[in-house]
């Protein structure tokens, strides 16, 4: 009896082992020539691009498409990483992975000449791919011409009730205000965030096209939002309401008569492990070439990184605008202090 | 075998049933134990770092706000919970009134829902801008939001009344399965002696189902407390959300470990509380007089209640939320027969069908083992091993990141070393990191179920099993096994539902182009696409409820006693 227990729980083990063999195998990183991306921009938005990498050069893109722990992630792994390059939505990811040694320098003439020098990292540790802004509209009939022309105007007593805003902890916010510490220090800061909190028409919540929706329906006069959600809305075959919406509302670029809209990029770096790194050099080069910088620009609004490249006609048609010329990092070095202020001043509650 | 000679080495104590330290059971329960601690452990490290202070920040600002709404949030879920699913289980399991049969699976479908994706939904319908709002606006003439009340969806109620909508079928569950354990006896001698039905439940079949019921509630209350998709959607500043503001925005994540291992010691002395609230008492079901359970048949005003109150939370929770999903879905059918949804969707039932299986089969081996040797040290360790599910799961999933990478590292270190080749990251960044993340994450789902099952069963049964002559795993497979049946299918059922819905872990553990229903549901969510998302919020339910309704029915044929066929 105790033999034929012997017999089962060997074959159970082996029967595991095996499992585990076979997982392992499917899943081991095959060498042959191919670039490993751990990205923070969806998959849907980065396949037409890596297909058009991947026919015009030849080499495999993989990627993971994760949002947070990207650091941890890197960090965990060391020197074993598979990741040769990473993609993030936001100047913070790419400053905090820079901070923590995450990635390495890299130069190539192609990318100097394709993204301007403002968009990256002096030594070449993290580049820009895309721009976006962060802007303010307006209801199209409830707002005089004139009556906002800036960020600062969001906290003056004559905005009271009439904004809307999500989460004063959402990364856009963050940058926002980390851009108005960096540009104003922070007791300005911290008196801006409490102006707009006492405008507020509603407690901050949902996401930047819940806060035009809410124009449309009359909950609120004005919002801030990222740029290409204005388009991505206006365009929408698949939900036409969002047409509605979007018609409601004027887009406006703030600060124009001072420093600029804030600005924020999308951008890629190389993991400082990277085993393919001309593969990963190649790859940037390519997201930030004529061809993959149009498929940006007209698949999801953004202004591309590279001069020259044509906008999609509606963003055109926004106008020309002046950016905040500040340091992207100077910015993201401020995050951290934005997130406290809207702590302190209790924006979300 | 070894337990045997340990078996007939050591006469059993009184009242316990004991096999000596050093046997299989003991060894490896603490060895499985050790594994799932691991990822906790490397949390607590991190903790321990030095960083930024962040707690007299945290202090003189927002922390009063996140303990504020974090105990409401889990007192509110907790007190609906109970509510709905101890009342739907004990109406389905013992009496009779029209739909009963189906609200038996029914009851159990909004599990099959993530909660962030009802939030979307309600939101859609019940905020300013929904149909709801508009309606009363054109009937009334109200014409701005300054001309009337009406109950913010986007708020802290809100939010319990979406997590109450999903999570009550842990209860249910629960419940229904401990009332379907009791023996017939018990019932029928309370009626004998003269309690009518409501008063029959408060002193006899509620007690004998408390360990139940608690196992419920604590894990719709640890599920409630790792929300980060519905606090955040609806802006209500949440323990947890604080969690990953401290992580993400303060770029902390030394504070975050803090904040997380706080909220984990929270959980702790909740569960010792309940623990010593309820003492010494136990249940066991002493009598084997099993038969099919005589139903009170309602009529009238009680029959339509009990309809209703089974009925309301299904439409609510899955008849309503699915059908508004299925109108975003309809603009994007093309998604549902593209090959790459049908692989997505191997990927998850693969996952979540792995998960299930060996959760339930560590945690029974987990709850046996306690059983045969309940030393203090092993019990322990077990509960701390269970811990996982408390932990948010992002911040679980550094600490799995943490465990592997390390042991990955030190291997490819030594592989050098000593042989010159390098063996790169074995688990790392493959199936088997998500599939270790799950297991430490449902560990307490599958424990928990198979423990409350176990601790119904008097340990004369063990001691009749020993004076027999049978070994522990002999009697586990041929007198506990049979015996806890509903509690195991349930345990299934719980991890694989989960499973299909899990995020956090599958997202920051998963290999190169490997996506699940959830990550596709996630992907399209967070570029604020709700149609495109859709079609795979649609497709989790779809493979969610398939196994809840086949083993719902397998539980039903599974209660001790049940003539099959």
């Amino acid at each position: 009896m105790s033999l034929n227990k012997n017999n089962k729980a060997q074959k159970t083990a082996i029967i595991l082992l095996g499992i585990g063999a076979a997982l392992i195998a499917a899943t081991a990183p095959a060498e042959a020539r191919e670039v490993n991306l751990y990205s923070e921009r969806q998959p849907f938005l980065m396949k037409p691009l890596l297909d058009a990498f991947s026919k015009a050069t030849g080499i495999k893109v993989r990627m993971v498409y994760l949002k947070k722990g990207m650091v941890e992630r890197l960090r965990a792994e060391g020197a074993n990483t598979p990741a040769d390059l990473i993609l993030t939505a936001d100047i913070g990811n790419l400053h905090n992975l820079a901070k923590a040694g995450l990635l390495q320098k890299s130069s190539s003439l192609v990318l100097e000449a394709n993204v301007p020098a403002k968009f990256h990292h002096p030594d070449g540790i993290w580049y820009g791919l895309t721009v976006r802004a962060r802007v303010i509209f307006a209801h199209k009939d409830r707002v005089r011409p004139g009556e906002v022309m800036s960020y600062a105007d969001l906290a003056k007593p004559h905005m009271k009730g009439r904004v809307c805003v999500r989460s004063g902890k959402h990364m856009y916010n963050i940058s926002l205000l980390a851009s108005i510490i960096a540009a104003e220090g922070e007791a300005a800061a911290t008196q801006w965030a409490k102006g707009v909190k006492a405008n507020l028409a509603r407690r901050p919540q949902g996401n930047d096209r819940a806060q035009i929706k809410a124009v449309y329906h009359g909950e609120c006069d004005v919002v801030l939002a990222n740029t290409y959600y204005m388009g991505k809305m206006a365009t929408n075959e698949k939900s036409p309401v969002q047409k509605k919406w979007a018609a409601s509302a004027n887009l406006i670029f703030p600060n124009q008569a001072g420093r600029g809209a804030h600005v924020n990029i999308s951008g890629a770096g190389i993991t400082k492990h990277s085993k393919n790194k001309a593969g990963a050099i190649k790859l940037i080069e390519f997201l930030s070439g004529n061809s993959a910088q149009k498929i940006y620009a007209e698949g999801n609004f953004e202004y591309p990184v590279k001069k020259g490249v044509a906008l999609h006609p509606m963003v055109a048609s926004w106008g020309s605008f002046k950016a905040d010329q500040a340091y992207l990092s100077l910015i993201a070095e401020q995050r951290a202090l934005a997130a406290k202020i809207m702590d302190r001043v209790r924006f979300n509650n | 075998m070894p337990s045997d000679t340990a078996a007939a080495q050591f006469a059993p104590s009184a009242g316990k049933v004991s096999w000596g330290w050093v046997n299989p059971w003991t060894i490896g329960t603490a060895v499985i134990a050790g594994l799932a601690i691991l990822p906790v452990a490397a949390i607590v490290r991190i903790a321990t770092a030095p960083g930024d202070g962040i707690w007299s920040h945290l202090a003189s600002t927002v922390l009063p706000t996140y303990i504020f709404n974090t105990l409401v949030l889990m007192l509110g879920v907790g007190a609906g919970t109970i509510l709905i699913g101890v009342a739907s289980a004990w109406l389905v399991s013992t009496c009779r009134f029209p739909m009963q049969p189906m609200f038996e699976w029914a009851m159990l479908l909004p599990l099959a829902m993530p909660a962030y994706v009802i939030a979307y939904v309600y939101t859609d319908i019940f905020e300013f801008a929904g149909p709801v709002q508009d309606m009363l606006r054109s009937w009334f003439g109200w014409t701005s939001k300054r001309d009337y009340w009406f109950p913010e969806i986007r708020s802290l109620g809100g939010a319990i009344s979406m997590m109450t909508l999903v999570l009550y079928p842990y209860v249910y569950l629960l419940s229904r399965a401990a009332f379907m354990e009791q023996s017939v006896g018990v019932l029928e001698a309370s009626r004998v002696l003269g309690r009518g039905p409501w008063r029959s439940f408060f002193s006899v079949a509620f007690p004998m189902a408390r360990p139940a019921v608690v196992i419920g509630v604590s894990l719709v209350m640890m599920e409630t407390l790792n929300d980060f998709g519905t606090v955040d959607f609806f802006g209500v500043a949440t323990f947890t959300l604080g969690i990953y503001d401290v992580w993400l925005n303060m770029n902390n994540v030394t504070g975050a470990a803090q904040l997380a291992l706080t909220l984990l010691i929270f959980v702790i002395v909740l569960v010792l509380a309940e623990r010593f609230a309820r003492a010494k008492k136990r249940y066991y079901v002493s009598s084997a007089k099993y038969q099919p359970l005589p139903r009170y048949q309602l009529h009238g005003l009680r029959m339509w209640l009990s309809v209703m109150v089974c009925a309301a939370p299904v439409l609510l929770g899955f008849v309503l939320p699915v059908a508004v999903l299925g109108v975003y879905a309809w603009a994007h059918l093309d998604q549902f027969t593209s090959p790459d949804m049908l692989r997505f969707a191997g990927n998850s039932i693969l996952l979540s069908t792995l998960a299930a299986g060996l959760a339930v089969a560590i945690g029974t081996f987990m709850a046996y083992g306690l059983r045969l040797r309940s030393e203090k040290l092993l019990k322990v360790i077990v509960r701390i091993a269970s811990l996982g599910y408390a932990v948010p799961g992002s911040v679980l999933a550094v600490g799995v990141l943490v465990t592997l990478g390390a042991l990955d590292n030190s291997i490819d270190g030594a592989m050098r070393r000593t042989f010159g080749i390098s063996t790169g990251l074995l688990l790392s960044g493959t199936i088997v990191a998500v599939t270790y993340g799950y297991l430490v994450r449902f560990l307490a789902l599958s424990f928990g179920s198979v423990e409350a099952s176990l601790t119904k069963i008097t340990p004369n049964m063990d001691g009749a099993a020993k004076s027999l002559g049978h070994g522990p795993l002999s009697t586990l497979r041929r007198i506990h096994i049979p015996m806890i049946k509903g509690g195991l299918l349930t345990a299934v059922i719980l991890v694989f539902v989960d499973a299909m819905k899990e995020l956090p872990l599958t997202v920051i553990l998963r290999p190169f182009d490997f996506h699940t229903m959830a990550t596709i549901v996630h992907e399209f969510a967070s570029d604020e696409q709700i149609g495109e998302a859709a079609p795979a919020a649609l497709a989790i339910v779809a493979f969610g409820i398939l196994p809840v309704i086949l083993l719902s029915m397998a539980i039903r044929r599974s209660r001790p006693g049940h003539k099959q066929g």
